[in-house]
């Protein structure tokens, strides 16, 4: 017998006990918990106002623009960040960048980790923004290209598209996103407490995260 | 489960030693005070949590009681998805079969995520003496790793540690080790966390195999999911060209949905966060994206002979989050390292027990090391019944009775007269003696009514004998104590 065989005849010795003929669904779940929270229909502005208290709570820095004010909010941020090299996704809308002095690297499988390490800035689009949390959900698409380059460089700035990409709460994302794609779901900077318990931000992710709410 | 932590004295004895460490204790108090606070104000955000909580509790107990089934659709999932499955029965096959992979890969070091399911197999020491390095790669557990230490929390394993111990083994090891440590480190938690990150980068830009485990396994979409705060985890999950899963099989749930319920009860529960700051889901291997090789080893060792128990069976639900600790008086005093395995507090006292069996000293101790005030179960986001349990396992190891070890069923004798006797009674005893283990007691009375015993079973029996037990509803543990100085008035 492989042990392939072993654990399974063994789990299936433990479960003596369990009715033969109990199909998983005789047994209940009770699922009476809520698909949002909060009281009341939400509007989309109190929708994205949550989101950004949430984010900013998590010390994400949020910003708010129209698609014609983005090119200018990018320019600006870059700037002020200091960054001279942004890395983007494939398929990210190159007008976006177009106010930018900075020299862009496009993503593909040769870029290597050390190349990206060198690089200042990341800038992606999303899939889903929850509200409840604060958080932002890549899936890997055009505009947000392979899960490492949203994680080497130190600086991310992640536009997001008010109302669209925007749900309420948890269970809202998971109905919208599609488990065969990895995903990386980020609420805030990353962070540690494991020395006494001080929340640092910065480990090994970027150390600054900056959002931003684009709405028309 | 291996790993007995060689030389570990049973629980009484190694709590005794932890009180008297005033560093120890200080750093305790503290931590688990701040994360209870902040966990209460998280978990009253959900005006659902009660419903959370009986959802997260229902589905772990559907998939615990059809376990095979997921298990095999899981593996057909996975497979589909590009990756290899491997079942392994117990820590050494685990071990032999992890060693196997990394070798084939021509490497000799791994960076490692932390988990909880290759400390149980010790798999680090498995690798070690094959000649691969293995980095962990969390903050606590490179600070445990450079200490040569043991972790004492699941989640906040260096939670013994202050910031000056911190410095001072950051200065004096990680040039041993890769990149030193600045010159002129302080002792602030930024310029320590940067220090971990810089030494850390080079070895995640280089790292070719990365270990990891899993917080859920989704049986329908084969999908893994990794919840973490660090970026570390993201780090050994897309770097490198290999990935190689270790899971415990209790770890599967059956739909992606079932998620909605994890994901909110874990973080709050555990770091009080509405989210964590990263998690990583993915599903077989990506073109382009990430590891191109993908494999799962399903870690059985014990779980299968829990999962035999009607009444311990329960313990397979835990998410790890750790709550039942920093709630706990008793590991609020003694410690993580005073019992003796990886898996610390109120949970450890059921699962290594359950895991390894009670022969052992430690092990038989361990089901003592509680006063069963009751706090554990109202914290837990899956209604664990962790004082039922104990009692249950009291019971077995003071009048023996059935158990499965290892697939088969086997009679135990009764401990009386034995080592583990001895132990136990020691630590039921440790427990007593330390009244501030005591303190959570005013919700004894309620809780544990069902499950307490008209008379302390086996070791404690002598001592119920001659002391009769307190009606528990007319007077809390805690007051009677206070009055009878236990009995002894
Ligand atoms: S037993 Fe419950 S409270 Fe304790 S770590 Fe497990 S899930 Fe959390």
């Amino acid at each position: 017998m492989n042990s392939r065989e072993r654990v399974l005849a063994r789990v299936r010795r433990a479960l003596a006990d369990v009715p033969r003929e109990e199909r998983p669904r005789d047994f209940p779940v009770p699922r009476d918990y809520l698909r949002r929270h909060g009281d009341g229909e939400r509007s989309a502005a109190r929708t994205a106002a949550l989101l950004a208290g949430n984010l900013a709570d998590y010390r994400a820095v949020v910003h708010r623009t129209s698609t014609a004010g983005l090119p200018g909010l990018l320019a600006r941020l870059l700037a002020e960040h200091g960054s001279r090299s942004v890395v983007l996704p494939p398929g990210l809308p190159p007008e976006w960048l177009a106010a930018a002095d900075v020299t862009v690297v496009r993503d593909r499988e040769t870029v290597t980790p050390a190349e990206l390490d060198a690089v200042d800035t990341v800038v992606t689009g999303c899939a889903v923004a929850i509200a409840e949390t604060g958080t932002l959900v890549l899936d890997g698409g055009p505009d947000q290209g392979r899960r490492r380059i949203t994680l080497v460089p130190d600086h991310h700035l992640c536009v997001v598209r008010v109302p669209g990409q925007v749900v309420d709460s948890v269970p809202q994302a998971l109905e919208r996103l599609d488990p065969a794609r990895p995903l990386t779901w980020i609420s805030g900077p990353s962070a540690t407490s494991d020395i006494e318990l001080d929340r640092v931000e910065g480990v090994h992710g970027p150390r600054t995260l900056e959002v931003i709410l684009v709405e028309d | 489960m291996s790993g007995t932590y060689l030389g570990m004295p049973a629980f009484p004895k190694a709590a005794r030693e932890a009180v008297h460490d005033q560093t120890l204790r200080g750093n305790l108090r503290h931590a688990t005070r701040t994360i209870r606070d902040k966990r209460a104000r998280a978990v009253a955000e959900l005006e659902d949590w009660p419903a959370l909580r009986a959802a997260g509790r229902a589905v772990k107990d559907r998939t615990l009681r059809h376990l095979d089934r997921y298990l095999v659709q899981l593996e057909e999932a996975v497979t589909a998805a590009g990756g290899i499955v491997h079942w392994a029965a117990d820590a050494d096959e685990a071990n032999r079969i992890v060693t196997h992979l990394v070798k084939a890969t021509g490497e000799s070091e791994v960076v490692k995520v932390k988990s909880m399911a290759t400390q149980e197999i010790g798999l680090n020491e498995a690798l070690e003496a094959e000649g691969i390095r293995a980095y962990e790669t969390d903050l606590a557990e490179l600070i445990v790793q450079l200490g040569e230490d043991r972790p004492s929390h699941i989640l906040v394993p260096a939670i013994h540690r202050n910031r000056g111990e911190i410095r001072d083994i950051f200065a004096r090891t990680m040039g041993e080790w890769g990149r030193p440590a600045p010159d002129g480190l302080t002792d602030s938690p930024a310029e320590l966390a940067e220090a971990a990150r810089l030494h850390l980068r080079e070895k995640f830009l280089r790292a070719k195999v990365g270990i990891s485990g899993a917080n859920f396994m989704v049986a329908e979409t084969g999908t893994l999911v990794v919840v973490e705060s660090e970026g570390n985890g993201r780090m050994c999950l897309t770097l490198p060209e290999t990935l190689i899963s270790v899971v415990g099989i209790e770890k599967v749930v059956p739909t992606w949905q079932d998620l909605e319920v994890f994901l909110q009860l874990l973080p709050r529960s555990s770091t009080a966060e509405r989210m964590n700051p990263y998690t990583s889901t993915w599903t077989g291997t990506t073109d382009g994206d990430g590891p191109q090789t993908f494999h799962l080893v399903l870690l059985d060792n014990g779980r299968t002979d829990t999962l035999a128990d009607e009444v311990g069976r329960q313990a397979l639900r835990c998410i790890r989050c750790s709550a039942c600790l920093n709630v706990c008086p008793v590991y609020e005093r003694a410690g993580g390292h005073a019992y003796g395995s990886v898996y610390p507090g109120p949970i450890g006292a059921i699962l290594s027990p359950q895991l390894r069996g009670t022969q052992t000293e430690i092990d038989a101790s361990l089901p003592y090391a509680s006063s069963l005030c009751g706090a554990c179960y109202e914290v837990c986001p899956v209604a664990i019944d962790i004082p039922e349990v104990l009692v249950h396992l009291r019971e077995r190891v003071v009048e023996g009775g059935e158990v499965t070890r290892r697939g088969v069923r086997v009679t135990l004798k009764p401990a009386k007269g034995h080592a583990a006797e001895r132990a136990a009674m020691r630590a039921a005893r440790w427990t007593l003696d330390h009244p501030g283990a005591l303190r959570a007691g005013q919700r004894l009375a309620a809780r544990t009514r069902r499950v307490h015993p008209q008379r302390l079973p086996g070791p404690g029996r002598a001592w119920s004998d001659t002391r009769a037990l307190p009606e528990v509803p007319e007077e809390s543990f805690r007051h009677w104590w206070q009055r009878t100085r236990g009995g002894a008035r």
